[in-house]
């Protein structure tokens, strides 16, 4: 499903991530742990298409084609989606108001029909209630005023209603509290599906406690270094990341 | 010296220039050669009597290659209510002033909201003087699309003794266009309330002025004054002036102003584009938020509707 190959990025000129392949198949989650630096947020905007983050050598397919000529907004319609680690705030932007324009600009560019209001309004109500979002948030501006935590469930929701093929959560788990943990990580679990794959970017190892990704990566200086099944997640969390920098920078 | 005054007497030299200090982002002096022969002055006075409610259009059009000067004398009589929407349509090369001097009575109310739709070769001046009473209330729109060169001037005697203005304009500018909003209040008793609220788009070769004054005189205890202007400038090329001026000579007085001029906000830009929402589409959904909320302030429901309306249709929103 994702393709991954040699991957190299350029931000401000400065290599950040440096012949990174990966390849995750439909239904499947895979977790990309890795120390601060390493590149794990320029991987999630790389996907996503960010200006400012050159791709300067090496290939991503979703499906056998090319994600890297695509504009952001066509990655999105072709079914990506990521959990930003810092949700930005939108003021006067409805959140309601925000997600059906995305919704039906995605139904747009892929020749289906548009949502219609009230099929809009019942598909929201039911995945907010899902993940303990007070429905009379979603009538204010888009993440404004919103604690970190809220601003992540809005993420897991937005993911919900969109329902992406491909979904990359970077550092979802970074300022949530326990129960909101368990939330997200139950709304992330709910979309876990033989025709869609996730990615699961993360420095801590808790969040796999919830989430049980089927293989575990680890990034250090712009590569993956190591690769394996959940317990090395578990490893990881023990050992530190020490081990693998020294490795890379050797 | 007044555009109005040039085009009665044929002189150009009534013209305010960049010289003159108040008219140095807008000059006309240097921008106006021939001055066509004039139509006849308009005149219009409009009485609302004491307790009524009325609403009133006034259309300012202004014909090709033409010349007009018109004056408005309304008076609002006691705890009456005005609903003025007033439009100017200058077209190609045309000179036109509009004058307006307004009286709001002891209670009175007067929602005042201006579209001026000129062309991009009109040049555009009003001006509106307006006398309120105690107790009476000013809401003031003005929502432009500007012209070749543009003012549109509003000065306030406000008597505090509970009387309260809104004072908001919303300028929209493109292709070489210029818009000029310049307001002036002056607080002169105790218990006034000011709050204003413009906002304004620029892009290509646009140019958006705002000059706004808040007089506190002496005596004007207690006044209650607030000022934002916020532009996104969308080109190199454009370009907004501003001058916000607080002037408090009185004690006990609440007065705060902001002003700000920044770009698009490429981080929620990117968001949106990430959600699925083309970068033009998303460009509009931001513009309109920003300044929506000038929109949104407007209190007749039927004027904040049209407001919305000729928003979203200047910025090409997708609903």
């Amino acid at each position: 499903m994702l393709s991954i190959k040699n991957l190299h990025v350029a931000v401000d000129a400065r290599p950040i991530l440096d012949g990174l392949t990966l390849d995750i198949p439909a239904g499947e989650v895979h977790a990309v742990m890795g120390p601060n630096g390493a590149g794990k947020s320029t991987l999630s905007y790389a996907l996503a298409g960010r200006p400012g983050y050159e791709v300067t050598a090496g290939t991503v397919t979703l499906d056998g084609e090319d994600l890297l000529a695509l504009e952001p907004n066509e990655r999105a319609a072709r079914g990506v989606f990521l959990s930003f680690q810092y949700p930005t705030e939108i003021p006067g932007v409805p959140a309601l108001t925000f997600l059906r324009t995305a919704l039906n600009a995605q139904h747009k560019a892929r020749g289906e029909p548009e949502t219609s209001a009230p099929d809009f309004l019942r598909l929201a109500r039911t995945k907010a209630a899902a993940l303990k979002i007070d429905f009379d948030m979603l009538k204010r501006g888009l993440n404004v005023g919103f604690s970190g935590g809220e601003k992540k469930r809005m993420e897991i929701f937005q993911m919900a209603v969109l329902s992406p093929r491909l979904a990359i959560l970077d550092e979802t788990d970074s300022g949530l509290d326990i129960d909101a943990l368990r939330i997200v990580a139950e709304g992330v679990n709910a979309m876990r599906s033989p025709d869609r794959a996730m990615l699961i970017i993360t420095h801590y190892q808790r969040l796999l406690d919830h989430i049980r990704p089927d293989k575990v990566h680890v990034l250090a200086a712009g590569r993956i270094v190591a690769s394996g099944g959940p317990e090395l997640a578990h490893a990881l969390e023990a050992e530190g990341y020490d081990k693998y920098a020294l490795e890379s920078a050797a | 010296m007044s555009l109005a005054r040039a085009i009665e007497t044929g002189d150009l030299a009534e013209l305010p220039s960049r010289r003159d200090e108040d008219w140095r982002w807008s000059d006309l002096r240097g921008l106006i050669r021939v001055l066509p022969k004039p139509s006849p002055v308009r005149m219009e006075r409009l009485i609302v009597a004491a307790g009524q409610t009325r609403r009133v259009d006034l259309a300012f059009v202004s014909a090709e290659a033409g010349a007009q000067v018109s004056r408005i004398v309304i008076e609002i009589g006691e705890a009456a209510r005005l609903v003025l929407s007033e439009r100017y349509e200058g077209a190609a090369d045309s000179l036109a002033e509009v004058d307006l001097h307004i009286a709001v009575g002891r209670g009175a109310t007067l929602h005042r909201t201006v579209v001026a739709a000129d062309s991009e070769d009109a040049v555009s001046v009003s001006r509106a003087d307006i006398a309120l009473g105690p107790g009476a209330r000013l809401a003031q729109a003005v929502l432009t699309t500007g012209a070749k060169r543009q003012r549109l001037e509003t000065r306030v005697s406000h008597p505090g003794a509970g009387a309260s203005v809104r004072l908001d304009g919303l300028y929209l500018l493109e292709g070489r266009r210029h818009a000029d909003i310049t307001t002036v209040v002056t607080h002169s008793g105790i218990d006034g309330v000011t709050d204003q609220l413009i906002k304004g788009v620029v892009r290509d070769q646009a140019r958006g002025v705002f000059q706004g004054r808040i007089v506190v005189s002496p005596g004007a205890d207690r006044t209650d004054a607030r000022m934002g202007h916020h532009a996104l400038i969308l080109s190199d090329r454009a370009e907004v002036d501003a001058k916000p001026e607080l002037e408090i000579y009185a004690d006990d007085v609440v007065c705060a102003h902001g002003n700000t001029v920044g770009a698009l906000d490429e981080e929620a830009l990117f968001y949106a584009r990430q959600r699925g929402i083309p970068d033009g589409d998303a460009r509009a959904m931001l513009m309109e938020a920003f300044v929506g909320e000038v929109a949104d302030r407007i209190e007749d429901a039927g004027a904040r509707a049209a407001a919305r309306a000729w928003v979203a249709a200047r910025l090409g929103v997708v609903t």
